[in-house]
């Protein structure tokens, strides 16, 4: 078993050990093929690739920070610009968007879901799910200034 | 309510088994009202009685449509399809070299593995009791291989565990099977199960934990040739001069226990993992090809459904075809089997009663990733003897699956590098750019196998809720919204029945497409030729 002998990738270990590092939202619209050429000099040098965030390790997600949680969640529909996309069904725009106004709406529907919207609420702690709608009730052209409590999220669970 | 479980939730516990177990272990947790044997498919479905030239309008060309439409047709009905898609299938997908797709937000991948190499981004296996999936590959000519589920020599890996060194499938399952077995013996020895194993039975489980754990003649697991015959060994036998074996030394109770990866045992051990699995030959959408071969005339290409009404006379389907997406277009037909995805049907105008209006809205779609990577030599093989089959990890990648197909040539090959479904890593795939989830599953592969580092060629990333024709992976039905929803899910509204995995007891799985769908025409059917 010997060539198994080896070490965990050092930016792994870097992971794992928290590095609270940002590293600047991925905002391409580029194919993989573009991006070989770059990555494969990463792959093949010694040094570890750029910082990356750190992923969770559990059934919680470790983000805490409002736009963390958006950049490794939310984004994953609503885009990295918040616009949203359309297929054969839509996922909306979070841009100037006014259901945000009154902050118990995307406070249930980031704890309870809605129809293709998955519930989050077992995956974050009321802090977590405050920090995320607070992030969205002040970004993408949203002004909301009231921002909501970890309290306010207790009364939406189920 | 409390909001902060201080023990293990039972959604963090189902959310665990499908970390641990895949999808299926984890539904059929969720599900665990028997669905035991097999998928209860009972032959070709007979549909007796004259339709009468009746119409039906299927909505959606992946494998639950497109049964519809191959039956219905053959039992006399006027069948069409609109499929979102340019191409038949749904999530019976196939990539290989050469192949484009878009995901939302514009992503855009072209696919540049070699001639003959592919990654099957939704199912890729067919457990052998699901029986109606094999028996459309057989009468659609679809050629089966073996998937392989468990092969000995594939690897478990825990990240804290054994200096972060894989272990040996056969390695963990004797060791741990064989020390269990050790104590075991030692406590019926001692006399501490006579109350629960009659004097008669003592005997014979002394000899069968002997037997099953490969224990010595003194009931005692340890480094020898009796374990090696089982776990493999340190020198294997070989011929001639300084041939002779050594056995390996096991790995203790105790390291096994706290690395915690005989979780991964199970994936050998569900019934929707045993042997025999299945794969058709050259990729999994030889199957949608298959159907697509039998009923492509009737299929609608690039129709997007915007709105289904029903009156007492038909039912009126809106759709944009893509190509000329000004002008709104109409199909009418007497009925309407609907597959389109939960996920999308939800945001729709659809004429359907309040009750089942409610079931199409109270299922969210899971997340899943896939990542595909070629690699310029299959290491895996030449350097470390794993011929197809799957290692296990606690990385967020989850698993690195090996082709089981093309073994042993010195071609390029390609993994299946990430696996993930449901919980917070898939949703951080699925938020990442297609790059991004290929470089880091080339990343934390390398933590498996270092040969990842030099040999990496290029990759493929499918995040299903960034698939434009299905918003998600498949239907995440809870024990609860199933009680309150599924049986108004599953009816027919007048002219309208669902059908798809979303409508079976075997989410995510194709038998479920094509069971909801037979049995959403069977009923359709009585009703027409009782009308």
């Amino acid at each position: 078993m010997r060539r198994f002998q080896i070490r965990i990738p050092r930016a792994f270990v870097r992971m794992t050990q928290g590095n609270t590092n940002r590293h600047a939202a991925f905002v391409m619209t580029i194919s993989a093929a573009l991006l070989l050429p770059s990555f494969m000099a990463c792959a093949e040098s010694t040094e570890p690739p750029a910082s990356r965030p750190p992923l969770s390790t559990g059934f919680r997600f470790i983000e805490n920070s409002g736009e963390e949680l958006f950049a490794n969640v939310c984004r994953g529909c609503h885009m990295p610009d918040g616009k949203g996309a359309a297929g054969a069904g839509t996922y909306p725009s979070l841009v100037a968007n006014k259901n945000l106004e009154a902050g118990g709406y995307p406070l249930d529907l980031v704890v309870n879901g809605q129809r293709a919207m998955p519930p989050f609420g077992a995956m974050m702690s009321d802090d977590q799910v405050a920090a995320v709608v607070n992030y969205l009730r002040t970004h993408f052209d949203n002004h909301y200034q009231d921002a909501v409590t970890a309290a306010d999220v207790q009364s939406v669970r189920r | 309510m409390s909001s902060e479980p201080s023990t293990v939730s039972r959604r963090d516990l189902l959310s665990l088994i499908g970390a641990v177990s895949g999808s299926a272990a984890m539904y059929h947790a969720m599900t665990s009202l028997g669905f035991a044997a097999d998928s209860g498919y009972k032959g070709p479905i007979k549909l007796d009685g004259d339709p009468r030239g009746a119409s039906v309008l299927i909505l959606g060309a992946g494998l639950a449509g497109m049964t519809a439409a191959l039956e219905l047709r053959k039992a006399g009905y006027n069948v069409r399809i609109l499929e979102f898609n340019s191409r038949a299938g749904g999530r019976n997908w196939t990539l290989r070299g050469g192949d484009s797709f878009t995901e939302l937000g514009g992503f855009k991948q072209t696919c540049e593995f070699e001639q003959g190499l592919y990654i099957n981004p939704g199912p890729w296996r067919i457990p052998y009791h699901h029986r109606a999936l094999l028996d459309y590959c057989k009468r659609l000519g679809v050629a089966l291989e073996p998937f392989i589920q468990l092969n000995h020599n594939a690897l478990l890996h825990a990240t804290k565990a054994f200096g972060g060194v894989p272990q040996r499938i056969r390695d963990i399952k004797t060791d741990f099977q064989g020390q269990i077995s050790e104590l075991l013996a030692k406590a019926t020895h001692q006399g501490k199960l006579d109350e629960a194993v009659s004097k008669e039975d003592r005997e014979i489980l002394m000899q069968a934990l002997r037997s099953w754990g490969a224990l010595d003649g003194n009931y005692a697991y340890k480094a020898n040739l009796i374990s090696a015959d089982f776990r493999g060994y340190a020198k294997d036998p070989g011929g001639g001069v300084g041939a002779a074996p050594i056995a390996g030394e096991p790995i203790n109770l105790s390291d096994i226990l706290k690395s915690r990866v005989w979780r991964y045992l199970q994936n050998f051990a569900l019934h929707t993992f045993q042997t025999t699995m299945f794969q058709p030959v050259g990729g999994m959408d030889m199957i949608g090809k298959a159907f697509a071969r039998e009923v492509g005339d009737v299929i609608r290409y690039e129709a997007k459904v915007t709105a289904i009404q029903q009156d007492d006379h038909g039912v009126t389907v809106t759709y944009t075809d893509l190509k000329a997406p000004a002008t709104p277009q109409q199909a009418k037909a007497d009925w309407c089997v609907c597959t389109i995805p939960l996920s999308i049907l939800s945001q729709l105008p659809i004429d359907v009663n309040g009750r089942m209006k409610a079931a199409i809205d109270a299922v969210p779609y899971s997340p899943s990733v896939k990542v595909g990577l070629q690699f310029k030599r299959r290491f895996w093989e030449e350097d470390e003897a794993i011929y197809g089959g799957i290692s296990y990890t606690d990385l967020p990648i989850r698993q690195i699956a090996y082709p089981n197909t093309g073994f042993n040539s010195s071609a390029k090959g390609v993994l299946l590098g990430a696996y993930l479904f449901d919980g917070p890593n898939a949703y951080e795939f699925t938020a990442m750019s297609p790059a991004e989830r290929i470089a880091r599953a080339v990343e934390f592969g390398a933590g498996i196998h270092p040969q990842y580092r030099a040999e990496y060629d290029n990759g493929v990333a499918v995040a299903w809720h960034r698939m434009p024709f299905t918003l998600g992976c498949a239907g995440n039905w809870t024990d609860k919204a199933r009680a309150q929803h599924y049986d108004d899910l599953c009816q027919i509204d007048r002219r309208i029945v669902l059908a798809g995995e979303h409508a079976s007891y075997i989410p995510a799985w194709q038998e479920g497409a094509i069971l909801s769908s037979l049995n959403a025409i069977t009923r359709l059917h009585d009703r027409v030729v009782k009308t």
